[in-house]
């Protein structure tokens, strides 16, 4: 089997594409071996992933409790308190076990939403693999948390409420409520990224800067409210006396 | 006419309804929900901070049905099933 890597592809403009397509960032292959193959979404999740690592591994290298902080660790721990609170508001009790995949979510996406100030930053949230992937780890969280919290009795009591008619209006409401989340997301990146595509091929100065400004609102608020769907979900079957505190 | 040309003339104009029709009910309620929030931080100026914050994440949430609309034009526009099925024929 023959590889052949060509790199440049990377730096192509996004809005330079013959025809703008749905699958467009996922057929770009920066490593092509035939059947199998690196494409571009690929690529940037790992740059993504790799940023996320090394901010981390730096940061909490040299990680202290005195009066010596530095910012990162100032930053880092702004974002981690904040999540939690975020957990703890939503589930309702103190509970706070949830937060570390809704935060990891929360990195993920943001980062690879805020990167795209970078022009030849295709986003990997804009591929539909990449964010009904994420939306399949919610999906899979889902039945994890909830027996966890409430043993398997309480999760699939919670498909016959109110009424044992309604089952299969609850699972598909299971299914698609996730499902939505994913197209939410992509929806709103490839949007983006369209939208400022095909504004520039119109006016190529100033004016596509205002669009990938509110693009980085509209990437952090995803961002946000992926974190934020996820916790409601996963915490969504709580056991009695949970429940009873909220 | 040939299938291609009605494939293809149908895919336009049921991209453009599908954005001007899908997303008028977005963009009504956006417009009041927005409205509300505005009515609520002039009213209570203290907690304008939270109601952005809510009001944000709640107009993501409505523009959602706007973005499925958009989804089912990009789709008819450029991952039409029926025109690859009319190419490969």
């Amino acid at each position: 089997m023959e590889c052949r890597a060509d790199f440049s592809q990377w730096f192509d403009l996004p809005w330079q594409d013959k025809a703008i397509g749905l699958e467009n960032f996922d057929s770009i292959k920066l490593i092509d071996c035939g059947s199998f193959g690196i494409n571009v979404t690929i690529f940037n999740s790992w740059l993504v992933i790799a940023l996320i690592t090394l901010v981390s591994w730096l940061v909490t290298r040299r990680i202290s409790t005195g009066k010596n902080v530095s910012k990162m660790q100032i930053v880092l721990e702004t974002l981690v308190t904040w999540m939690q609170n975020e957990a703890k508001e939503t589930s309702g009790s103190g509970n706070r076990k949830y937060f570390s995949m809704a935060l990891g979510l929360f990195c993920f996406i943001v980062t690879a939403n805020l990167l795209t100030f970078i022009p030849w930053f295709r986003p990997p949230t804009a591929s539909l693999s990449t964010t009904m992937a994420l939306a399949l780890i919610v999906f899979m969280a889902i039945p994890y948390f909830s027996i966890k919290n409430a043993g398997i009795k309480g999760y699939l009591k919670k498909f016959i409420e109110p009424v044992p008619l309604l089952l299969p209006m609850n699972i598909f409401s299971e299914v698609f409520s996730v499902f939505a989340m994913g197209l939410r997301l992509f929806g709103n990146m490839l949007s983006g990224v369209m939208f400022a595509g095909i504004l520039s091929a119109f006016i190529p100065f100033i004016a596509p800067l205002t669009m990938q400004t509110l693009g980085l609102l509209t990437g952090s608020i995803q961002a946000y409210i992926f974190a934020l769907l996820a916790l409601v979900y996963t915490s969504s079957v709580k056991k009695e006396e949970e429940l009873s505190i909220t | 006419m040939d299938s291609y040309t009605i494939i293809g003339a149908v895919s336009v104009l049921g991209a453009c309804l599908c954005m001007g029709i899908g997303s008028i009910g977005s963009a009504l309620g956006e417009g009041q929900a927005a409205a509300a929030a505005l009515t609520a931080m002039a009213q209570q100026p203290d907690e304008a901070g939270r109601i952005r914050s809510t009001m944000f994440v709640t107009l993501a949430m409505v523009e959602t049905t706007a973005l499925y609309a958009l989804l089912i034009a990009f789709l008819t526009l450029y991952a039409n099933p029926f025109w690859n099925y009319a190419v490969n024929q």
